[in-house]
Formats: C-alpha cells, sequence, structure tokens
C-alpha cells in the first residue's frame, strides 16, 4: 500500500471516527426513497408548495426511468433503498490546531501547495481561522451585493428568491432528463445559486470554496446559475485538495442559463476519493450538468477530473441562440481501477453557433478512460462550425482508453472537423527526462502537464497552478 | 574521470560491446569513431544507464565510483550529460520549462533551493545567447518542429545550462548544416574546460576539425580496436572503414 492510499483510507475511517450526530429525526426518516420522504425533506426545508409538487414530479420521472446501462463502465449498482435521503447537517469533530490533523494528509497539503489557512478550514480546525474565514466571505457577500449579485446556497436561495428558482430552475435539466436528474430532482438538500444582473461583470471568481463551512458536499447537489443579458461571471467548483465523503453515490445537476451577450465560465477541479489501489471503495460521481446560451452568448465548461471510482459526466451546452458559442475544456484522469465515461454535448440551434471540445483522457494503471462526445446540428443551424479533438494518454499497458463521438447533422452548411490520438508516454520520453536529472515521477508530471497544457491554459491562474501538482500527485509511482 | 573496464553488453541476447576499456581524464576530448552498428550509440546509452541495455560484464566507474547500478538521473546528478542522437519531443513543455525543471531537480539532489527566477533568467539568456538561439525559441514545445539542426543545439544549450563534468556527444554532428556545426562546435569549445571532459562519438572527421580531440578511438565490433590522436581520425577520413576491418582480419 502507498502512503497515498494509507493516508486515504486513515482519512476515510477518521471521517467515521469523527462520526454522525445521532439526530432523534433524522432517526425517524427510515432509509428509502417513496412520496412521505420527499414530503418530509420540503417540510423540513420550509419549501413553498410550488417546490414540493416539482420534487414529486421529479420522483414520479425517476420511478418511470431505469438506471442507465449504455455508459462504458462497470460497477455494483448502488441501492437506492438503503439511502437516507434526510439527515441533519453532519458535525464534525473540531480540532484546536493542525498538530492534531494526520501529519500524512498535511504533507499531501503541502505537496499541492495548499496554504496554511485552507488546511485548516478543510480539516476543521477551529480556531480564529474559520472566524476569519466568515468574515472573508462576509466582505465577499457585501462586495458582491452591492453589484445586485446574488450568491448563496440553494436553500437560502429558495427562500430569499423564490421567483429566480421558480422560473430558472429545471429548465435546462428537466425533472424527466435522465435517472440520476430525476432523482436529484426529488431528493436535493445541497448545492449553490448564483444570479449576475444584466451588463454586471462579476469582479471576481465566484467559488464554492466560500461556502466550505456553511454547507459540506451534498451528495444530491443542485447548482443553478444565472447569467442575466450581457453579464460575465467566472465560477469555480471543487478544489484540488482530497475531498472525501461517506456517501458512495453523488448525482448532481448543474444549470446554467446565460441569457443574450452573457458568459459563463465554469471551472470545475474534482479530486474525489478514487477507492484504494485494488479498486474497493470511492465516490461514483453522476452528474448532469447543462447550459443553455441565448443570443450571443458563450458557456465554456472547463475541467479536470482526477478523482471517483466512477465518473459519468457529459457538461453540455445547448447553443439556441444565434451566435452563441459554446466551449468543453476537460482532463480526465484515471489510475488503479478507476472508470470514466466523460464528454460532452454540443447541441446547435442557433444560426452560426460555434463549439469547440478539447478532451484530454490519461489512463494509467488498470483504470478506464472513456470520451463520449454528441455534436448535433438541428435543421435551423445555418453555418454552425464545430472543432473536437479527443486525446487520449496511456500508461503502461493494462490501462484502457476509448472514444466515443457521436455526429448529427442536418444542416448541409455545417462544417464539422474532428482530430483524435492516442499516444503512450514513451520509454524514450522518460529516458531523456532521467538523463537530464529528472525523475520518473517528476518526468510523468511535466509530460502529463505539457499534454493537457491546452486544457489547463483555460483555468484561472491559481486553479491552475494548484491543477498542475494535483496532476502529477494523481500519477505518481504510476510508471517503474 | 571515467574508467571503462572490459564492458561487456547484450540486447534481447545479443552482444554487442564486446570487452570494451576506456580511461577518459578530466580536461580532455575523446572521440570514437567507428562503421554503422559498432556500437558506439549502446555505449553511450549505457554510461547513461539506460535500462534497455543488459550488462553482462566489466564495469563502469565515474568520479572513482560504480555508477552500474545508478539510476540515470542519479547518473546526471553526479555529472554526467548525453546529447541525444534523436532528441524526443515532449509536446506541450517548453524549453524554458523543461530546463528549469532539469536544473532544479540536479539543485535538489545536492540539497540546494530551486534557483531563483532572476538567476535562471539571466543564467539561460547568457547560454542562448552562446548557441545564437533566438529568444521565441525558448517558449516553444521541447523538439516538436524542431529542424536538425535546432535539436542539436538545443541539446548544447541543454548540456550548457547543466554544466556537466562529462558530456557524451552522440553524433551531435549529424543533421547539421554548416553553420549549424560551426555554432555547436564553438559552444562545446567554449565550455571546455580543464575539469570537464568530452566525449564525442561522430562518423566523420568534419566535427573533429571544429572540437580537436586529444584522442581518437576506432571502435569496431563492440571493441575499441585502434586508438591515436587526431591524425587517425583524418586518416580514416581519407582510407575509410574498410582499412581498419582488413588490419584486424589480417
Amino acid at each position: 500500500m502507498t502512503e497515498e492510499d494509507k493516508l486515504l483510507e486513515e482519512v476515510t475511517s477518521a471521517e467515521y471516527k469523527y462520526g454522525f450526530v445521532t439526530d432523534i429525526e433524522s432517526d425517524t426518516i427510515k432509509n428509502g426513497l417513496n412520496e412521505d420522504v420527499i414530503r418530509l425533506i420540503s417540510s423540513k426545508k420550509n419549501e413553498p408548495e410550488w417546490l414540493l409538487e416539482w420534487r414529486l414530479e421529479g420522483l414520479k420521472k425517476f420511478q418511470q426511468l431505469v438506471e442507465p446501462e449504455w455508459a462504458n463502465v462497470h460497477y455494483k449498482k448502488p441501492d437506492l433503498q438503503s439511502i437516507s435521503y434526510y439527515s441533519a447537517p453532519k458535525a464534525k469533530k473540531t480540532l484546536n490546531s493542525l498538530d492534531e490533523v494526520d501529519p500524512e494528509l498535511l504533507k499531501t497539503f503541502e505537496k499541492l501547495g495548499i496554504s496554511l489557512d485552507e488546511q485548516k478550514m478543510l480539516t476543521g480546525v477551529a480556531v480564529d481561522i474559520i472566524v476569519d474565514s466568515v468574515s472573508v466571505a462576509t466582505s465577499f457577500k457585501e462586495k458582491l451585493g452591492e453589484l445586485g449579485i446574488i450568491f448563496c446556497s440553494i436553500s437560502e436561495a429558495i427562500q430569499e428568491h423564490p421567483e429566480l428558482v421558480r422560473k430558472y430552475l429545471g429548465t435546462v435539466v428537466p425533472q424527466s432528463d435522465n435517472y440520476y436528474a430525476a432523482l436529484n430532482s426529488a431528493v436535493f438538500t445541497d448545492g449553490s445559486f448564483c444570479y449576475i444582473p444584466k451588463g454586471t461583470r462579476c469582479p471576481m471568481e465566484l467559488s464554492t470554496y466560500f461556502r466550505i463551512n456553511q454547507a459540506g458536499t451534498g451528495q444530491f447537489e443542485r447548482t443553478l446559475l444565472i447569467a442575466d443579458k450581457g453579464s460575465y461571471v467566472s465560477y469555480l467548483e471543487g478544489c484540488t485538495a482530497p475531498s472525501r465523503d461517506e456517501n458512495q453515490l453523488h448525482a448532481a445537476v448543474v444549470e446554467l442559463i446565460a441569457m443574450d451577450e452573457a458568459e459563463i465560465k465554469y471551472s470545475t477541479v474534482q479530486n474525489w476519493y478514487p477507492g484504494n489501489k485494488e479498486g474497493v471503495g470511492g465516490v461514483f460521481n453522476f452528474v448532469t450538468k447543462r447550459g443553455i446560451c441565448h443570443e450571443s452568448a458563450k458557456i465554456s465548461w472547463t475541467q479536470v477530473e482526477t478523482g471517483s471510482a466512477v465518473t459519468w459526466k457529459y457538461p453540455s451546452c445547448i447553443l439556441k441562440g444565434d451566435n452563441s458559442i459554446g466551449e468543453f475544456f476537460s482532463v480526465a484522469v484515471t489510475n488503479n481501477f478507476q472508470q470514466a465515461d466523460t464528454g460532452t454535448k454540443m447541441i446547435h440551434i442557433g444560426k452560426n453557433t460555434k463549439s469547440t471540445i478539447i478532451s484530454k483522457g490519461i489512463a494509467a494503471g488498470e483504470s478506464n478512460s472513456s470520451y463520449r462526445g454528441l455534436v448535433k446540428i438541428m435543421k435551423g443551424a445555418e453555418n454552425a462550425r464545430n472543432f473536437s479533438q479527443c486525446d487520449s494518454l496511456l500508461m503502461g499497458d493494462k490501462s484502457g482508453s476509448h472514444t466515443f463521438p457521436y455526429i448529427e447533422v442536418k444542416n448541409k452548411t455545417a462544417r464539422i472537423e474532428h482530430e483524435a490520438t492516442t499516444s503512450k508516454i514513451g520509454e524514450d520520453q522518460l529516458f531523456y527526462c532521467n538523463q537530464r536529472g529528472i525523475s520518473t515521477d517528476a518526468a510523468i508530471g511535466l509530460i502529463v502537464n505539457g499534454y493537457c497544457k491546452d486544457v489547463l491554459n483555460q483555468l484561472p491562474m491559481e486553479f491552475a497552478v494548484e491543477a498542475q501538482k494535483l496532476l502529477s500527485l494523481s500519477l505518481e509511482g504510476s510508471v517503474g | 574521470m571515467l574508467k571503462i573496464k572490459d564492458l561487456r553488453v547484450e540486447i534481447e541476447g545479443k552482444e554487442i560491446i564486446k570487452g570494451l576499456s576506456l580511461e577518459i581524464n578530466k580536461g580532455e576530448v575523446h572521440a570514437i569513431m567507428g562503421p554503422n552498428g559498432a556500437g558506439k550509440s549502446t555505449l553511450s546509452a549505457v554510461i547513461a544507464g539506460r535500462d534497455e541495455y543488459e550488462v553482462t560484464g566489466g564495469s563502469i566507474e565515474f568520479e572513482g565510483k560504480d555508477i552500474m547500478d545508478m539510476a540515470p538521473e542519479d547518473r546526471a546528478h553526479a555529472g554526467v550529460f548525453l546529447s541525444f542522437q534523436y532528441p524526443v519531443e515532449i509536446p506541450g513543455v517548453s524549453v524554458t520549462n523543461f530546463i528549469k525543471t532539469a536544473l532544479n531537480e540536479s539543485r535538489k539532489a545536492r540539497d540546494l533551493d530551486p534557483m531563483p527566477a532572476k538567476d535562471m533568467l539571466k543564467l539561460m539568456r547568457e547560454k542562448q545567447a552562446l548557441l545564437e538561439m533566438d529568444k521565441q525559441f525558448m517558449s516553444r514545445s521541447l523538439n516538436e518542429g524542431f529542424s536538425g539542426g535546432e535539436k542539436k543545439r538545443n541539446e548544447i544549450f541543454q548540456m550548457a545550462m547543466l554544466d556537466p563534468k562529462l558530456a557524451i556527444l552522440d553524433e551531435t554532428d549529424s543533421g547539421l548544416d554548416i553553420d549549424a556545426l560551426r555554432i555547436v562546435a564553438n559552444g562545446v569549445n567554449k565550455l571546455k574546460n580543464e575539469d570537464n571532459a568530452v566525449m564525442i562519438i561522430t562518423h566523420y572527421q568534419r566535427l573533429l576539425d571544429h572540437i580537436i580531440p586529444d584522442f581518437v578511438h576506432v571502435l569496431y565490433d563492440g571493441k575499441i580496436v585502434k586508438s591515436g590522436d587526431k591524425n587517425l581520425a583524418i586518416e580514416l577520413e581519407e582510407k575509410g572503414y574498410d582499412w581498419i576491418k582488413k588490419e584486424i582480419e589480417a
């Protein structure tokens, strides 16, 4: 067992040690999914009637759907009746100082270059830092408030801005969209809400990170982001620090709405527990992410995926408005027994719509990485253009890489380009680096980061630096 | 500095080097010449520590230390540099980023902190000028789309940056036009001093017109069959390798 795995194991079991707060209320909710549970969730959260109806609609759709099996992943289906869909927020034991934190975990943080303050936040050290972070978040919120930007948890938005939530929730990903989206619609309890008013350029990167103490990562997160006409926002999700969760199944939904001439940049770094080296445990990440672009709007998805045991994720763009632009930049790294089936959908509806897809898959160990992407040009989409590039990098001789591009064109004026490559990190490259004094692990980091440069360049600067380190770390010891 | 004794090397069961001995002292320039397939490139790869070759006998000492069990990066840290005959491409990694990583890894091995950016930049500019490389060159992906001459110049640039004790130039002259040859040779000559050594592997005399060797060895069928001074190279150029072959077979 490598140190990394030991660390992962220790931390996961450590979380259990800190334990759940036994809550009488949560004890009264039996595991399982049914109408009563939904009603209970909704009433506990003091939700308006329309939302309850909406959730129940989701449940109904969910019950009509079957779990999809078309993805190139193999896993034991989670038993959805054995999950408790409502429990009071889990209280983590708070620590007095970083000295109480597992030194191995701190070592990982150090390798990733995570600042001391952030380390404390992540490990739940309850000192002035938390106070600090609250005050940071508060002043941050004040500044946004002046501009009319709303950035809060989805639960808060439901209470404070019900008209906005009602207007947009489910408009991009309807309850009936797919099995996991339907489940999410019925039971979501966590997530973020963001609204950028007309003509406003959000002056800072919005990060869920700022809410880390208010709401941990939920099992069924729901994110709704609306950029009104002519506005701009860059949104960061996740963080590079290894995050662990006792919940095996994660089924999030993210909806983006870019009104006319608005631009949304959505960046994700996902580093959930991938299971141990033997492929035991790890998070199932079944996410539905989709955005709609109105006239001359632009949505860019950038993702760096290194975690989870199974990933099933296709951030997509509906290019509804004329002259709208969709982009997808992705790095997916799998190691050991991880499996990823990820890609995008670009639906061209408007005229002169453009989409770009750059996907870099890296598979090491006995893992499997698949790119699955759909480019669809509808009948009315005159002069639509798409460029797709799907590269795969294989390490060792037990990993697998697959590309499943789907192209549907209903308009003759479309121009579509698709490029794909598969390569291996060559012995020659490694020896060349070694000869220059660069160790094999460092060489892999260097080569992989070079390979992913086009995608990493899309990330905001600080995030990019962390992501680079994360890539190197994820593949440490994977060759030789 | 380098002491090779009775070295025997196999690849996939086939013996390539068949009892080779060679000693290089500091301040010396040695040229290894020989026909195709004589084992020249194998010799350089084995000194650098490439593991696809199996060493079946003999020893290699560097600075009085047996390096046979050392990893290639450790040999590099000890001061062995190999200028590759075919430098590999690493897409997306700039010349600057690569050499910075290499230099700082070597410093780390010596318990030194990474070189401050300012010093690094200064050093790079200086060596860039030595190899007559332009600025844009530094931000290009390593060896990707480089011409033959650019690749070799980049190798010598890295050598200049890393300042090795022993530089092995494996057919550095192949693929070079006259100007590039002059620039590369000039670079090597400027880097040369009393404390380091150079081993030049080549087919031809022409590089040796620019970098004057103290010793010339003829490698033939896995062994050094003849050694001499720079005149031996000239003689080879005139008479060809058949002359050596005949001498051996006689």
